[in-house]
């Protein structure tokens, strides 16, 4: 893999930029790997590649759809943090964001990670008491929350000048969780990609797989694609929004239902925000790119959906609350919006395990699995290498649903 | 913001209705499925990628229930509720 | 130097009304009519921006909302950044400055980067800045990036404002095409909303000296309009933007500046039967080394000064062009008194009916221009055969390129309709709708007017495609898109790096990704991309187009709505009393305003809460009950229903009699708790949790509509048809007994979860005998319109006990002290009802009832469950942070359970606690632990009620 430095690009600069190598090569597709990834997105990529390096496997495909790094990892607002409830979650979101901060180095590809800190406004006594149960729980595991006040709260994010004690939802205080960041989504799945294929992992692009084969032994065989079929012992699935469309070819039935979920940019600004600003009782969050946009969430819409769209009423209410606290950003303005669709649970938590059709693995009911990735890939792999799941991941496997033992982990995004 | 067929008050905006999730097949008898069945029926909802059935709860209007077919790629309600006018 | 540039005559300008304006620090004169951009032409202001990653000069470029290049911050009352220079209407005391450049566009001390450009080409910082680490050099880069400064406060005066409208046909865009479908569809007699974001119909006939029918064209314009605005069922909006076409035909239009001073902007929600699109098309820049110098413009742009605003952008003009639109505009020139040095045209071939337009001036077929001489204004250009070699230069100060037209596809693409790429206009066109939409004129391929209005007069287009100027030895950067300073060497780098995919292409060199969203620019990137791949453009496609077509206002979008619009509240005929008796009102869920507690001067809210704690354990206290949800059933079938949705048996109460009872939903999960009371044979009363209404509400009307549409059961909310007082405490007879009552307040005639209809002073009331405090109860329900002169009555007559009204906080002390459990605390989605030790409302009789299986299936697993149990600090007045988590020793480790409330009792004289704990039940009087952060609280493990445990009280 020729090394990215400062060198390397003043090098390169003398010669006009010519001597740069493909991030990935192009592969004639095989009829037979050791194992699939069907998605290159974060997840699929993840995987991939540690599959490759702590694994030492490496005869591993991933089958892309469309162009790599085109999911929903080119559609999410890049938060990472590790702020979640119950003692299946944290831990796994503590592994994560070790994971993503040391990955501009792992990876020789700058990941832009900037460990800028989230900062909860909260509005009610409810969610004062719910962030509360999380600030001591994730203690134990070493994730940091903090409470401060709502005049630090205002001083640190000098644009929040609503609220106010005689607004609808006057503040009441702030959550300060320093362990949060946010970093360039591109990079993440272009830096996997490229120290995949940099260790033998092949990844093809505009391969949609059609169909999953499984074999008369009722393991999983290979898949049907575009260009035709390929074997393969072990084939993981890390299509979100789309899982239950594949397994549902193997007559798969999984609890999951594919929804929309939004995000929009302002046009780009000089620096105002400096940390990741998350409403919870309004129903938004936000954060300022190093480009100077400020890349702002919501709520999910109702029912479900494949169409990547924006339904303007949720979209208008998620702005509406913005501009309840932040009254200034009414002479911001919007510069693009997008949607993208991913698979929930029945108990909102992801699932990832080997199902029922043996060899055949998921990834799936990510839901903020942006933050995921590093941890969600490295589990993942485990299982599919040794055959037993990751600690990190016990709790996160199919295998609840038979006792309906749900890990209800609530507020993973800021839903109303 | 769909327009959704109610069967009493014509089409009307999304924003008048709550979501009742897509339509399940009937509730078995509980007492006489099998553990994986019953866990099916409870935590597995029809996702297709087309057309689903689903129902709409006209809260903000007549109170009806009402059931659609509407395709999950497009949106569009490839069927209206029987007695939709 | 006073607009050197202005015409004597010509332009839809007012010569007699001067405007005053500032740009950059320094005061000119322009005309009413006139855009920032015109005045600034007009005025000779040549450098007007610099841009985005090399700080290189521009100047303006377009004349509309595709400008790339000059991006201007509003000051004073119209504060507002990024905006382009085109867009921005001139008015009196206008002061503007360009973004993204100190102190000056004409000396810019970010111009250094324009010396290490080499060091930085697309996607360097991949590559770079990671050592030691990111964080060193973020500072700075944002810093550097954003463009216009961060709006400081909201607009000062003016606001917002929404509206709605339904159409027959909505038709985006005033131009030729758009006025042709609004006089067929109005003329139909159907509702027409017809929107054109300029200031002023005509689209480009404004532009453009067209005849039709042998007439001006704007003279046609003028008697559409007037037709048009005589009709009663078409609305026509200018300054109105059709920025977003969401699913159903829901069209978003932002109106500015609709007509009334105090409305800002307006935001329309339009549902439309059918769309028209007619949104024209855009003309595209040229690609060659230097093509961003200032004095580089679109040829229709340099036509548009002329004829529109009387400006002439320069003294000495070239054209450059791949097509014939160009010689019309050299003609407008000529007919000007232009000089127009020469057209130079990449086709070998030019159609003779072009060349008829401009005798007299030099045309070089075949040719391009390959590099210009100037860095801030525009001196000469070279050109040279297409295919290279002996170039010479020309001497010129203004430059017009036209790489042709792109179909202004947006909103058709929006739809998700398809595009297909045609090879005679060498561009993307609508092809497939997939919804009710059509595209018409420009917007359609038809790029003349001959084929929009009958007897309009026009060249006939043609084309031969250049995505751009391939000769080599151009030695300066030849730009795709000018915001965001990508060049053709960016895109051959992602290109050899791998990044492929045209999506990869943009988001690796950000090409196309500024405010302006590459309309000028895109197409030449998929143009380069399909030439250094070999491929045709229809393969490489184009990258997803998303709202909004043009910038807008989040004022705009959010309307009016903020506050209490968005999150309406409830509250009672209780509240003012609240406010005036010094109530500190909370946010209670489900959108209530409740009162937290009642403060006197001085006092500490745990000094509040003792006080009401022992009024009502002592004395007697009072509530307002009023927004626990309540409903009333009626119907043959109620009793089998409300077996089915609550764990406990109903159908076995009496008329007059309640019942406490639990829901689940079918998962097994608790859903609510609440009572239902009989209140005849086939009427019952059902209350939820306060913040459960709705959510039962919906529970219930789904069963009864979608799975027992047979039975006779209809639902009706009364939660606001009944208010009440609930008076408590051992005093609350006595009260009751001084109000006046007729229903018999005996134990043994009126007992525990019963209700009597009677009246209480003076007034019908419906009072309940329930308890959420442990105590002696009376629910005293009353009309609305009774309330408060009830509630006043009841502080008048339970003054001689000392009455206190009861705030939330307290309630939460005292329904702890008593282990009855709340939804929000001990009931967190883990826990079921033998967890909580209420095995015995799970009816066991009942083969079936909601979530029952589940329940049983979920408790089959075995293995310890977090059960409910009581806790005692072993430091009496040692508070536990509710939501505390309990370790195994207190070892930082997974938890073993966790604290759901914790409060001071009155009644035990010491903090008291509820909590979840692995096996709990097993454990009493053993040790837990709590962790915090860096302490352990050891707690002795208890019974969960801590006060009257037989309920002796609330039954006397």
């Amino acid at each position: 893999m020729q090394r990215y430095s400062i060198l390397s690009l003043a090098k390169n600069a003398l010669s006009g930029h010519r001597g740069w190598q493909p991030a990935w090569r192009s592969h004639p597709l095989k009829d037979r790997y050791e194992v699939i990834v069907i998605g290159a997105g974060g997840h699929g990529l993840a995987t991939a590649y540690y599959l490759a390096r702590e694994f030492g496997i490496t005869d591993v495909a991933v089958l892309e759809r469309g162009w790599l790094g085109g999911g929903n990892i080119a559609r999410n607002t890049v938060t990472i943090r590790s702020n979640y409830l119950r003692d299946e979650s944290i831990p796994f979101y503590v592994k994560s964001v070790a994971l993503y901060e040391g990955l501009t180095r792992e990876l020789n590809f700058n990941m832009m990670h900037s460990k800028r800190t989230m900062i909860d406004v909260v509005q009610t006594w409810p969610k004062l008491r719910d962030l509360r149960r999380r600030q001591l729980g994730m203690d134990i595991y070493g994730s940091t929350y903090e409470r401060i006040t709502t005049e630090e709260v205002r001083r640190r994010i000098p644009a929040l000048t609503g609220g106010g004690p005689d607004a609808r939802l006057p503040i009441i205080c702030g959550m300060v969780h320093t362990d949060a960041g946010v970093n360039r989504h591109d990079a993440v799945a272009w830096g996997y990609a490229r120290a995949a294929d940099a260790r033998g992992v092949e990844i093809h692009q505009q391969t949609p797989v059609t169909a999953l084969i499984r074999g008369a032994n009722g393991r999983i065989a290979g898949v049907e694609t575009s260009r035709g079929t390929v074997k393969a012992g072990k084939v993981v699935v890390a299509v979100s929004g789309h899982t239950t469309t594949l397994t549902e070819t193997v007559g798969l039935k999984l609890p999951l239902r594919t929804m929309n979920l939004t995000a929009f940019v302002s046009e780009p600004v000089k620096p105002l925000v400096d940390v990741i600003v998350n409403c919870p009782d309004s129903g938004f969050y936000f954060s300022q790119s190093d480009k100077g946009e400020m890349v702002i969430g919501g709520a999910p819409d109702q029912g479900q959906s494949f169409r990547r769209d924006i339904k303007q009423h949720v979209f208008e209410d998620t702005v509406t609350a913005m501009l309840s606290l932040f009254p200034s950003f009414k002479k911001l303005k919007l510069m693009r919006q997008w949607g993208g669709h991913l698979d929930i649970a029945h108990d909102a938590s992801p699932i990832m395990d080997e199902t029922d059709v043996p060899g055949l693995f998921v990834t799936a009911g990510w839901w903020g699995g942006y933050k995921a990735i590093p941890a969600g890939g490295l589990t993942l792999a485990h299982l599919v290498a040794k055959g037993v799941p990751h600690p990190l991941m016990a709790p996160f496997t199919i295998k609840r649903f038979r006792h309906l033992d749900f890990v209800m982990e609530t507020g993973t995004t800021t839903a109303r | 913001m769909l327009l959704i067929p109610c069967p009493f008050c014509g089409a009307r905006t999304e924003s008048e209705f709550a979501f009742g999730g897509p339509v399940k097949p009937d509730r078995p008898d509980p007492n006489a499925v099998s553990d994986e069945a019953w866990v099916e029926y409870v935590t597995v909802v029809p996702n297709p990628y087309g057309p689903v059935q689903e129902r709409w709860w006209h809260v903000r209007g007549c109170g009806t229930w009402l059931t659609i077919w509407r395709d999950t790629r497009t949106h569009e309600i490839v069927e209206a509720p029987d007695d939709a006018g | 130097m006073t607009q050197v540039n202005r015409r004597s005559q010509g332009g839809r300008i007012d010569r007699s009304r001067p405007v005053r304006f500032t740009f950059n620090g320094t005061g000119y004169e322009g005309y009413e009519g006139d855009t920032l951009a015109s005045a600034l032409l007009a005025n000779g202001v040549r450098v007007t921006a610099r841009s985005f990653k090399y700080h290189r000069p521009r100047g303006i470029v377009s004349h509309g909302p595709e400008e790339p290049a000059t991006l201007v911050e509003l000051d004073g009352e119209d504060a507002s950044g990024n905006r382009p220079v085109t867009t921005v209407p001139l008015k009196e005391g206008l002061s503007a400055r360009s973004v993204n450049c100190w102190p000056s566009p004409g000396f810019d001390l970010g111009g250094v980067n324009q010396l290490i450009s080499r060091f930085i080409p697309a996607g360097f910082y991949y590559k770079t800045f990671k050592w030691p680490d990111w964080h060193v050099y973020e500072p700075s880069i944002r810093r550097a990036a954003g463009l216009a400064g961060a709006p400081a406060r909201p607009p000062s005066s003016g606001h917002f404002e929404a509206r709605h409208a339904h159409a027959d046909v909505l038709i985006a865009g005033a131009g030729p095409a758009g006025l042709m479908a609004a006089l067929a569809v109005g003329r139909a007699g159907k509702r027409v909303f017809l929107a054109d974001e300029g200031p002023e119909a005509g689209g480009s006939l404004l532009n453009r000296n067209l005849t039709i029918g042998g007439r001006p064209a704007m003279g046609w314009v003028a008697e559409v309009l007037a037709e048009l605005s005589g009709m009663e069922n078409v609305t026509h909006l200018q300054n109105a933007t059709v920025w977003a076409y969401r699913e159903h035909n829901l069209m978003i239009v932002n109106e500015r500046a609709p007509g009334r001073d105090s409305i800002l902007e307006r935001n329309w929600r339009v549902r439309a039967g059918e769309v028209v699109i007619a949104t024209g098309a855009t003309e595209r820049t040229m690609v060659f080394g230097g093509n961003d110098r200032p004095g580089v413009m679109l040829a229709s742009s340099v036509q548009a000064y002329v004829n529109r605003w009387g400006v002439v952008p320069g003294r000495r003009v070239v054209l450059f062009a791949n097509n014939n639109s160009v010689y019309a505009v050299a003609a407008d020139l000529v007919a000007a008194d232009v000089d127009v040095a020469a057209i130079v045209d990449s086709r070998d071939d030019v159609p003779q009916v072009a060349l008829d337009l401009v005798p007299g001036v030099e045309v070089h077929k075949g040719a391009v221009v390959s590099g210009v001489k100037g860095r801030k204004a525009l001196r000469a250009v070279k050109v040279e055969p297409r295919t290279g070699g002996g170039g010479a230069f020309i001497d010129c100060d203004l430059l017009g390129c036209s790489g042709g037209w792109s179909p202004t596809v947006h909103l058709w693409s929006q739809s998700r309709s398809t595009l297909t790429y045609d090879e005679a206009l060498a561009a993307f066109l609508p092809d497939t709708a997939v919804q009710p939409c059509r595209a018409v004129g420009a917007a359609a391929g038809e790029l003349t007017l001959d084929r929009i209005v009958e007897g309009g007069a026009d060249l006939p287009y043609a084309i031969e495609p250049l995505w751009r100027v391939d000769v080599p030895g151009q030695r300066d950067k030849a730009f795709l898109d000018l915001q965001n300073d990508v060049s053709v060497s960016d895109v051959q780098l992602a290109l050899r790096e791998g990044y492929s995919n045209v999506e990869h292409v943009k988001r690796y060199t950000t090409g196309g990704m500024g405010i302006d969203q590459g309309k000028t620019g895109n197409i030449n990137i998929i143009g380069t991309v399909a030439m250094e791949q070999g491929v045709p453009l229809q393969d490489v496609g184009t990258t997803t187009f998303r709202s909004p077509y043009t910038p807008v206002s989040f004022g705009a979008i959010g309307g009016l709505r903020e506050e209490s619009i968005l999150f309406p509240y409830r509250h009672t005929p209780v509240t003012q009393w609240n406010k005036d008796n010094g109530a500190v009102m909370y946010e209670a869920g489900a959108r209530w305003r409740r009162p937290g507690y009642f403060p006197k001067a001085g006092e500490g809210l745990q000094e509040v809460v003792n006080r009401e704690c022992h009024a009502v354990r002592d004395g007697v206290g009072v509530y307002d009950g009023s927004p626990l949800g309540t409903f009333e059933l009626k119907g043959r079938d109620v009793p089998k229903f409300l077996d089915f949705i609550y764990t406990n048996v109903m159908s076995s109460l009496t008329p007059g009699n309640g019942r406490y009872g639990l829901m689940l939903s079918d998962d097994g999960l608790i859903l609510d708790d609440g009572v239902a009371f009989r209140l005849d044979e086939h009427r019952w009363m059902v209350s939820t949790s306060t913040g459960h209404a709705d959510a039962v509400n919906m529970h219930i009307e789904e069963l009864l509509q979608t799975r027992f549409p047979d039975w006779q059961v209809m639902i009706t909310t009364v939660t606001s048809q009944w208010n009440n007082a609930t008076i408590c405490g051992p005093k609350s007879r006595e009260v009751m007994e001084a109000l006046g009552t007729d229903i018999d307040l005996s134990p043994e005639a009126f007992p525990f979860m019963s209700f009597r209809d009677g009246t209480v002073a003076g007034l019908p009331a419906r009072v309940v005998r329930v308890s959420f405090t442990g105590e002696l109860s009376y629910e005293v329900n009353v009309a609305p319109r009774h309330m408060a002169e009830l509630w006043d009555k009841v502080m008048a007559a339970g003054a001689p006990h000392g009455i206190l009204p009861v705030g939330s906080e307290s309630s939460h002390v005292l329904r702890v002290e008593k282990g009855f459990l709340s939804l929000g605390h001990e009931v967190d989605g883990t826990v079921d009802a033998y967890d909580l030790g209420m095995g015995w409302i799970m009816s066991r009789k009942k083969p079936d009832y909601m979530g029952k299986r589940s329940v049983l299936l979920r408790r089959d697993r075995g293995g310890d469950r977090r059960e409910l149990v009581g806790i005692l600090p072993e430091d009496p007045n040692r508070q536990i942070p509710e939501g505390s988590p309990l370790t195994p020793g207190g070892r930082k480790e997974a938890t073993e359970g966790v604290v759901t409330a914790c409060v001071w009792s009155v009644i035990q004289d010491r903090w008291v606690g509820l909590a979840l704990l692995k096996g709990g039940r097993a454990r009493h009087g053993e040790t837990a632990h709590v962790r915090l952060k860096d302490d352990v609280i050891p707690v002795k493990i208890t019974n969960p009620v801590f006060h009257d445990p037989d309920g002796v009280r609330l039954r006397s």
